[in-house]
């Protein structure tokens, strides 16, 4: 692959068109560390049109490096949405007959309130005296929203990865308010190797001078860290299999090796490539706060669990990639279990494909084939009164 | 529409309105859709075929992407009204631990199989000279997803042993249900099974 021609700017079109940020403000937030952010700042979109009984919202939480732009043109860079084969009308979340709402989490970097928004107090941007954030404290800020809107019920909560979390967390809070969720390539708890690799992200970041104990904005930026944290990332997001089948053993540039400290390889040069655009988009910060949140994320002992979901009335749909080596199968197995000793109505595949953790991003028919069909089904009951 | 399923149609006529259902190896989940909407039967599937799970989500029914091999650990005692192996059995690696598992999670149990000692399967076996291949055995030797082959005599004995109840058994070959030496005129067979308390 040709990465400059990834550069070179191309239109870029969707059945949605032009999606724009919307924005909602409110008071305060108590965090789950005990502190308060306050005011607190919602980043949204919103697509399709909600009916006048209000049941048919659909809530999509985002993933680490995501944002509220999952589908239509960002009117600010022209490009798609991160999900945007997933989202539209006649896709699998149907914006013909789906309000479909995706917000940016708390201690993000695009548009909600973060690390690198202003804090009205001092006047300067928050760094890190930004308090720490949880998966919990993103979903008490989408149920604020979802206040806001006058949604009192959803039809559907989904996400993938941290978009997962949100979604086990949203129905481990609020059981009541969801009637079907799909936590796609997602755990019920970190586990030790996923928090690991966070941690390496993490310290090539403050490990960066430029970093300046988070307090950058005035002076520069931590790009090598945050790159590097990237480029670690994105090993942890792809297989062997697919970097085998992408990159193979393939130079950059030479037929033959140089013997110099170069990247030298197509795969050092695409992970280099995928660090460097990650820096222009976004703050090193979030990052930070971001990792932690997920690293902090466990939903609790699996009893407990269990006795929290019994009896609930939530349809589940998970999903997991059988490449997934950062949130293998046997994860989503064990919320299945979990869901069933709940006795929880809980559909279950593990899709066959060679992409790893990012398969669910990449276009594939059986993700939309079974999120369409799921969602059509369970609409259609609610619709007969079942 | 004519059901050609002979099989699902007795199915149907064994499960009761309302029942809790469990189906081992549930393919496409027609038979699950069918419950559903004929007998109101509230219904889960374990299918270990990813294709089978796209036919089950499409049709709404509730299925797991899974090995039956694995257990059933998940499910409290006596939970499913009935649990369902139909023509599931012969491909599992461990039928016994498989119908235990099942007696255990389920009241009642519904096992079908084809019959190998229907007389067109001896006829393969003892005059051809060939492993039997008819309409309920169609795979070629090398293909079969068949692991193990037994009769309704062997399957009686084996109930026994295992001290499991069979409440009744019917034998059928095409749409016709076989009561005359089961053990040799009946091509496929459907046991109702529970156990003592």
């Amino acid at each position: 692959m040709n990465m400059r021609d990834k550069n070179t700017k191309k239109i870029e079109e969707s059945p949605l068109g032009i999606s724009e940020v919307k924005y909602f403000s409110f008071d305060s937030l108590v965090l789950e560390s005990g502190e308060v952010l306050s005011p607190v700042t919602i980043a949204y979109e919103t697509y399709g049109t909600l009916n006048e009984k209000k049941d048919n919202a659909i809530l999509i939480c985002h993933a680490l490096s995501g944002d509220s732009h999952v589908a239509g043109i960002s009117k600010e860079t022209g490009k798609v949405g991160w999900w945007e084969f997933m989202v539209g009308p006649n896709r699998a979340f149907d914006t013909n007959k789906y309000f479909v709402i995706c917000a940016n989490v708390i201690g993000g970097c695009k548009g909600s309130t973060g690390p690198s928004s202003i804090n009205p107090k001092t006047g300067k941007r928050w760094g890190i005296s930004f308090p720490a954030i949880t998966i919990k404290d993103m979903i008490e800020a989408h149920v604020k929203l979802l206040d806001y809107l006058k949604i009192e019920k959803i039809f559907c909560a989904a996400g993938g990865s941290m978009g997962g979390m949100q979604v086990l967390q949203l129905v481990y809070s609020y059981p009541d308010k969801v009637v079907t969720a799909l936590p796609i390539a997602t755990t019920l708890r970190h586990t030790p190797q996923q928090i690991a690799f966070n941690e390496v992200g993490r310290r090539a970041i403050m490990g960066d001078p430029e970093w300046h104990n988070g307090d950058y904005y005035d002076k520069g930026f931590p790009a090598n860290g945050l790159s590097v944290a990237r480029m670690i990332g994105h090993i942890t997001y792809m297989s062997d299999a697919s970097m085998k089948e992408k990159f193979g053993r393939r130079l950059k540039n030479n037929e033959n090796y140089d013997f110099e400290l170069n990247t030298e390889f197509e795969v050092g040069e695409y992970l280099k490539y995928r660090g460097e655009s990650f820096v222009q988009r976004f703050d090193a910060n979030s990052y930070l706060y971001i990792t932690r949140a997920i690293d902090y994320f466990d939903l609790g002992d699996n009893k407990d669990i269990i006795k929290r979901f019994s009896g609930i009335k939530t349809k589940f749909l998970v999903i997991s990639y059988s490449h997934d080596w950062l949130y293998p199968p046997y994860q989503s197995k064990e919320i299945v279990r979990v869901l069933k000793y709940a006795l929880v109505d809980v559909t279950y595949c593990e899709i066959s494909s060679t992409y790893g953790h990012d398969a669910f991003l990449i276009k594939n028919e059986e993700q939309e084939f079974l999120v369409k069909h799921f969602l059509d089904n369970a609409y259609q009951r609610i619709k007969n009164g079942k | 529409m004519v059901n050609e399923r002979f099989d699902y149609e007795i199915i149907l006529k064994i499960i009761e309105r309302g029942s809790k259902v469990l189906d081992l190896g549930c393919g496409d989940g027609e038979l699950l859709r069918l419950l559903r909407e004929k007998n109101d039967v509230k219904g889960v599937g374990i299918e270990n075929d990813e294709e089978m799970i796209y036919k089950c989500v499409e049709k709404g029914v509730t299925v797991e992407h899974s090995d039956i091999d694995e257990g059933l650990p998940d499910f409290p005692d006596k939970f499913f009204d009935y649990v369902i192996l139909n023509f599931t059995l012969q491909e599992t690696k461990k039928p016994k631990e498989v119908i235990h598992e099942s007696l255990r999670v389920g009241k009642k149990v519904i096992v079908s199989f084809p019959n190998f000692a229907f007389y067109l399967v001896r006829y393969s076996i003892g005059i051809l000279g060939k492993t039997p291949q008819t309409s309920a055995l169609p795979y070629r030797w090398d293909e079969t997803p068949n692991l193990h082959y037994f009769t309704i005599s062997d399957f009686i004995e084996f109930c026994k042993a295992e001290k499991i109840i069979i409440d009744e058994f019917i034998g059928f070959t095409g749409r016709k249900v076989v009561k005359f030496i089961p053990n040799f005129f009946a091509e496929k067979v459907i046991f109702i099974l529970r156990k003592e308390n």
